[in-house]
């Protein structure tokens, strides 16, 4: 029939076709699956995972086994796992604040619960999470900048005062009164986002965004003039000037501060007289 | 032909009544049923035995248990190694080297039911399938998973696992999986016999790796006995495995050592000679008769 040769030829012929088939079924497979894996490696921006995920949503989905004891250890329901309908990636918990937010719970039950390490075991003082970021991100829906009393979602910011606070400035509408604008501060802002839950709005002017999306960064080079130079305790190039206008007599300006001020020599010896250099404090000196 | 279909088992039910020759297979709904209760009595009773689910949980709020493959994709996705899944995904593979790899496959998962249902549906209407696929799909899709978690540094499969899908949502609230669930029931109803566990299901495979070693194995004890009626084959959801054991040499063990085998059981329970016994690995050949021989001469 055949000799061993073409025997041996058949064989080697047979075993490459099998290992080129396997070989581009393999190929096949995994190109598939890392085609697939793409839109879950980027977490949709309504989408908060639970204190503790690691900031890279990638190295929290390589690490969490999609168990739901986080879900489950949840005392106010605001973790569940998405399904295949999601866009977040199948059986990974997450949660939406404008529906429940998270209530930062001091014992982080959802942390403890996790068994692989997903959500950070190191992560003890929920003050420390960073689920996301708030962003006051429409201004022009915003009431506050139309001059109305609100601030929500700075009375109920956990982290209070120093996630959000309030700015004033001048009202140009009116000409007469202030706007209280609400602040995000991510050096406290965790992300629970309780604030984008409370915003009194239709749709909320403020949201919580996954970090990555939310908080930008000035390139490592950059320097800020007035930083380095306290650190230097002087100019880095050239020398401070002194400088000079010229003011009527009687009158310095402060160009640190103040601007434009009376001399300290000219000022008034007394306070007798009724007109103080500023109203208020004449007002809060009561009448006599 | 349909009414051959009807015949296979007919034998074993006459000779040792129809309990007897379903044991097996009421053991296994009734472990599969368990399972599933044991992870729903929690959100629907309160009852917390099991919190979790199959991925990953926690057994009386203590002891964790891991499923050993994916555990394995996180350890190929470069995941820092956490000790409580290490410890789950150790107690899990303990057991399975004892109880036997794919016994997980036939006694725990869910989706067995289906595939059984859609396999036994088949062979009743004796419906002839087209797709021929190769059992080691499932080694070629295992070997893709784990690299493609190594490339993606993410558990890739896990956004498509059928099995854990339906199991999370199991306990969790159905989501879309019975959809992916009824189409692996027409696939293996229609278009490739036992299609999924036996040809395309990379977590079998991945079982089967434990079950090679494993310790409770099904046994052809009595091979002598057997009369070649052939319908431990027919049901046999992985019927290469019985040949080695049954038709093997004297000198052969009659255990079943293949790691494909799921200790269904249904080999046993469909054989009017019983055959089959569920034994341990350690069996010691038996030195079989003069007919053996002949049988092997006869084949």
């Amino acid at each position: 029939m055949s000799t061993p040769a073409q025997k041996n030829q058949q064989q080697r012929r047979q075993f490459l076709e099998s290992m080129t088939r396997g070989a581009g079924a393999l190929a096949l497979f995994a190109t598939g699956l890392s085609v697939l894996s793409r839109p879950a490696r980027s977490l949709p921006a309504q989408a908060l995972r639970p204190p503790g995920a690691a900031a890279d949503d990638l190295d929290f989905q390589s690490a969490c086994v999609r168990c739901g004891l986080c879900v489950r250890d949840c005392p106010y329901d605001t973790l569940r796992l998405a399904t295949w309908v999601d866009d977040v990636a199948a059986g990974t918990p997450f949660f939406e604040a404008r529906k429940i937010p998270c209530e930062m719970c001091e014992d982080i039950p959802c942390v403890k619960a996790c068994p692989s390490g997903a959500l950070d075991p190191a992560l003890t003082n929920i003050d420390d999470s960073r689920m996301g970021l708030a962003v006051l991100i429409d201004q022009e829906a915003c009431i506050a900048f139309q001059g109305l009393r609100c601030e929500v979602c700075f009375n109920i910011c956990p982290v209070q005062g120093k996630a959000i606070s309030l700015k004033r400035s001048h009202n140009v509408r009116t000409g007469k009164h202030a706007l209280i604008i609400p602040e995000v501060h991510s050096d406290y802002c965790t992300g629970c986002g309780k604030c984008e839950h409370a915003c009194i709005l239709q749709e909320a002017a403020i949201k919580v965004m996954p970090i990555q999306l939310a908080k930008g960064e000035a390139g490592k080079h950059y320097r800020l003039g007035w930083e380095e130079k306290q650190k230097a305790g002087a100019s880095l190039v050239t020398p401070d000037q002194q400088h000079q206008y010229n003011l009527p007599e009687g009158v310095i300006y402060d160009y640190e501060g103040e601007g434009l001020k009376p001399a300290p020599a000219l000022q008034p010896a007394n306070d007798d007289t009724p007109f103080k250099q500023s109203a208020l404090d004449r007002l809060n000196q009561g009448f006599k | 032909m349909a009414t051959k279909a009807l015949q296979i088992g007919k034998d074993a039910r006459q000779q040792k009544g129809w309990l007897r020759a379903h044991k097996w297979l009421l053991l296994r709904r009734l472990s599969q049923l368990s399972v599933i209760a044991l992870f729903v009595s929690g959100p629907l009773l309160g009852a917390w035995l099991i919190k979790g689910d199959m991925s990953s949980s926690r057994v009386l709020d203590t002891i964790p248990l891991t499923d050993a493959f994916v555990f394995l994709q996180t350890l190929f996705a470069m995941a820092p190694v956490e000790q409580t899944l290490l410890i789950g995904a150790a107690i899990v593979t303990v057991f399975y080297l004892i109880a036997g790899g794919r016994t997980y496959c036939a006694w725990v998962c869910p989706i067995n039911m289906v595939t059984d249902g859609a396999e036994s549906l088949r062979r009743k209407l004796n419906i002839k399938t087209r797709i021929n696929l190769s059992r080691s799909n499932r080694s070629i899709l295992l070997g893709a998973i784990l690299l493609g978690s190594l490339f993606t540094g993410t558990l890739i499969y896990e956004l498509v696992n059928p099995v854990t899908m339906f199991q999370r949502e199991l306990v969790f609230g159905m989501g879309f999986s019975w959809a992916i669930l009824f189409s692996i029931f027409i696939f293996d109803m229609f278009f490739s016999k036992r299609g999924w566990c036996g040809h395309l299901c990379p977590m079998g495979k991945f079982y089967s790796l434990p079950g090679k070693l494993s310790l409770l194995r099904v046994n052809a004890s009595k091979r002598d006995q057997c009369n070649d009626c052939m319908e431990c084959y027919v049901v046999c959801p992985e019927p290469q495995v019985i040949k080695p054991a049954l038709k093997g040499a004297a000198s052969e063990t009659p255990v079943i050592l293949s790691g494909d085998c799921t200790n269904c059981g249904q080999c046993i329970d469909v054989c009017a000679k019983d055959v089959f016994t569920l034994s341990h690995r350690f069996t010691t050949p038996i030195t079989e008769k003069l007919e053996s021989s002949q049988r092997e001469v006869s084949l």
